[in-house]
């Protein structure tokens, strides 16, 4: 998986609350096979509307989506993440995000940033009163999001995952190497009967 | 010993190796497959030449794709075909079993597993499909996963997962007749937010949860994600212990016996403590239906849609707002006044044998109101084949409704079923975000009764008025 260290990059305002994975990728971009490509299919709903905050051109570079409370809720379509980062998002901010949606975005590289709320606020405020595009770095070492006029907060993250996404570590070989304790439990609980 | 919670004991059971300060490793005994969320996690084993850990503990089938008019013959879109042919070949190369099309076990993976008896009190189970919780309606712990986590658990039989917090929602009394578990979930939903659950895992307790049938459980955990809790759970109890009983999977005789006896520890224990709890009243409950663009807009049947404006948080104001408009709806509007075009019957919440029993019951003797468009998607073979034996199809057909063959169908509309833009649905699903059932679409989402009746008058209907008539 792609490490996540620091990202620095325009910020993308999303101002709506329960942002859910069939606005983020549509069924008709789960026939897909493979992973990549999905960008295209980002919002695609709401970017019919050319005043949508992506079609804006000083967003199309943009590195970080901001976005209202309970984001990615609905679906476990990993497609969600990939579309994201297809389209070139690195991360995600919100006061909280839907549970699969969260999980599949950390195997992915790309971070769900949970901030307060007043946090997230004021990153939608920077934006409003900001001429030119504003720009955040979402820093995982320190666990700080700043800008440069010297704003900063900082977010939670486990330990674990942290470790994972600064080394881009890959999950199944990780696991793999418990395979001792995963063999031990598998002798002592068989197949259930019959399966 | 320390009084436990039904899900702190399944988890405890499973846990394969603890990180300090962080996830577990926790052992799945059960993988569901589908082809939808599966091909970039097979394509991932393959290309690092890796195995199926435990192909025993894999069940794969077919259901979002695939069609449900002559489902045998060749699937018209090539994307659909692709990934029904990804599925096959998969299967075949990693030795696992699949309920192809043609098979009678065939159906959506959320319908067949309790249906085969695969799904059993206690059991950890996984699939790329967020409405997995399901089938925590017999005692066991189930969740959705993405597609990293299905090569995961294809990889390792392992996920590392931190323990969410357990969420008790208590339903005391009885529910009143002509009110569903839909109509609960919904209305449980509603008062706890689509993000209420978030981060947990709920155990629907009390006695209005012990006296629905196993069915009507399945139906109630179905949604539970609905409501942001990655599981719902029932525990087990006799009605499980005869639901399984004599079922594909399970074991026979004398193991059936012992089985049984440590399926119904699968319990919370007196005086076990949850991190969070809510008590409703069974009998609060009224027939339910959705006016927004997610499900916890919902309102009782006999209420109104809400006016924006009476939302004092100002992203909920802009949120409903936007959600009318989408909706094409006018604040104040009674629901049972609000007119469809089209109904479907169906989906991993919905499309089991007394949920088309119900509608069916509804419908019989009359017909579909003439500028309604109405179908009825079976959960799966072996319920449409005991549909048909009770005459089911008969009685829908007679109706007017087109009798289908199983799938997701509209419920996500990847095959084909789907709502034009600007049509209605009073829908039996489970989601009614834009689009959801088609592009411009409008999903109302309401009970298989409700949605029959709907089908009849044209527009919403309380269905505790319908029994009367």
């Amino acid at each position: 998986m792609q490490p996540f260290v620091k990202v620095t990059g325009v910020v993308a305002p999303l101002d709506r609350v329960n942002v859910d994975t069939d606005q983020i990728i549509p069924k008709q971009f789960l026939k897909a096979v493979v992973r990549t490509g999905l960008g295209k299919g980002l919002f695609f709903d709401w970017r019919k509307d050319p005043d949508f905050v992506l079609n804006r051109p000083r967003y199309r570079e943009a590195k970080i989506l901001v976005a209202r409370a309970n984001f990615g809720c609905g679906s476990s379509r990993e497609h969600a993440p990939w579309a994201l980062a297809d389209f070139g998002f690195r991360a995600v901010i919100a006061p909280s995000f839907a549970d699969i949606f969260r999980n599949n975005s950390l195997k992915n590289g790309f971070l769900p940033v949970i901030l307060k709320e007043e946090e997230v606020e004021a990153i939608f405020q920077a934006i409003e009163h900001h001429e030119e595009a504003y720009e955040l770095t979402i820093d995982l070492t320190t666990q700080t999001v700043s800008d440069s006029a010297g704003w900063s907060a900082r977010f939670e993250i486990g330990e674990f995952q942290k470790k994972c996404l600064l080394e881009g570590l890959d999950d199944v070989a990780l696991t793999l190497m418990h395979e001792k304790e995963i063999a031990a439990y598998e002798a002592a609980h068989p197949v259930p009967y019959r399966f | 010993m320390a009084a436990e919670t039904l899900f702190d004991k399944i988890w405890k059971e499973h846990v394969v190796y603890q990180q300090p300060d962080g996830p577990a490793l926790l052992y799945i005994d059960l993988h569901l497959v589908h082809e939808v969320t599966s091909p970039q996690a097979f394509e991932a084993l393959r290309n690092a030449g890796r195995k199926v850990r435990s192909p025993d503990r894999t069940f794969s089938t077919l259901d979002h794709d695939v069609p449900t008019i002559n489902q045998l013959g060749p699937i018209a879109d090539p994307d659909a075909r692709l990934q029904v042919e990804e599925m096959r070949k998969n299967c075949r190369d990693f030795g696992l079993r699949l309920f192809d099309l043609g098979s009678h076990e065939q159906g959506i993976v959320h319908v067949i597993g309790p249906q085969l008896g695969i799904t059993q009190p206690g059991l950890t189970i996984v699939c790329g499909d967020s409405h997995t919780a399901t089938h925590g309606a017999l005692g066991a712990l189930a969740f959705g996963i993405g597609t990293s986590e299905v090569e995961h658990v294809l990889g390792t039989q392992c996920l590392w997962q931190n323990k969410p917090k357990s969420f008790e929602v208590r339903i005391d009394g009885r529910l009143s007749p002509g009110v569903s578990s839909k109509d609960l979930i919904l209305g449980i939903i509603g008062r706890i937010g689509i993000g209420g659950g978030t981060g947990t895992v709920i155990e629907y307790r009390g006695s209005a949860i012990e006296a629905l049938s196993i069915e009507e459980r399945l139906t109630l955990c179905n949604m539970s994600i609905e409501g942001g809790a990655r599981a719902g759970m029932v525990a087990a109890d006799q009605k499980t212990v005869d639901y399984l009983r004599g079922r594909r999977y399970v074991p026979t005789g004398k193991d059936f016996d012992r089985a049984a006896e440590r399926w119904l520890r699968y319990r919370t224990d007196d005086g076990a403590r949850f991190d969070r709890s809510v008590v409703f009243d069974g009998a609060s409950f009224a027939p339910q239906v959705t006016w927004g663009t997610n499900p916890g807009m919902v309102t009782d049947v006999t209420g109104r849609v809400p006016d924006p404006a009476s939302f004092a948080d100002p992203v909920q104001r802009e949120s409903a707002e936007r959600a009318l408009r989408y909706m094409a709806l006018k604040p104040g509007t009674p629901m049972v006044e609000i007119p469809i075009d089209r109904v479907f019957i169906g989906s991993c919440t919905n499309s089991r044998l007394t949920d088309l029993k119900l509608a069916a019951e509804t419908v019989r003797g009359r017909k579909v109101a003439k500028s309604v468009n109405a179908m009825v998607v079976p959960g799966s073979w072996q319920v449409k084949d005991e549909a048909e034996k009770l005459g089911i199809d008969k009685i829908f057909k007679e109706a007017g409704f087109e009798w289908r063959e199983p799938g997701c169908s509209m419920c996500l509309a990847m095959n084909g079923d789907m709502l034009q833009p600007g049509e209605r649905c009073a829908s039996t699903s489970n989601r009614n975000f834009e689009g959801r059932q088609g592009a411009g679409g409008r999903t109302h989402l309401v009970s298989p009764a409700m949605a029959a009746a709907a089908a009849v008058a044209g527009h919403f209907v309380d269905i505790r008025d319908w029994a009367r008539n």
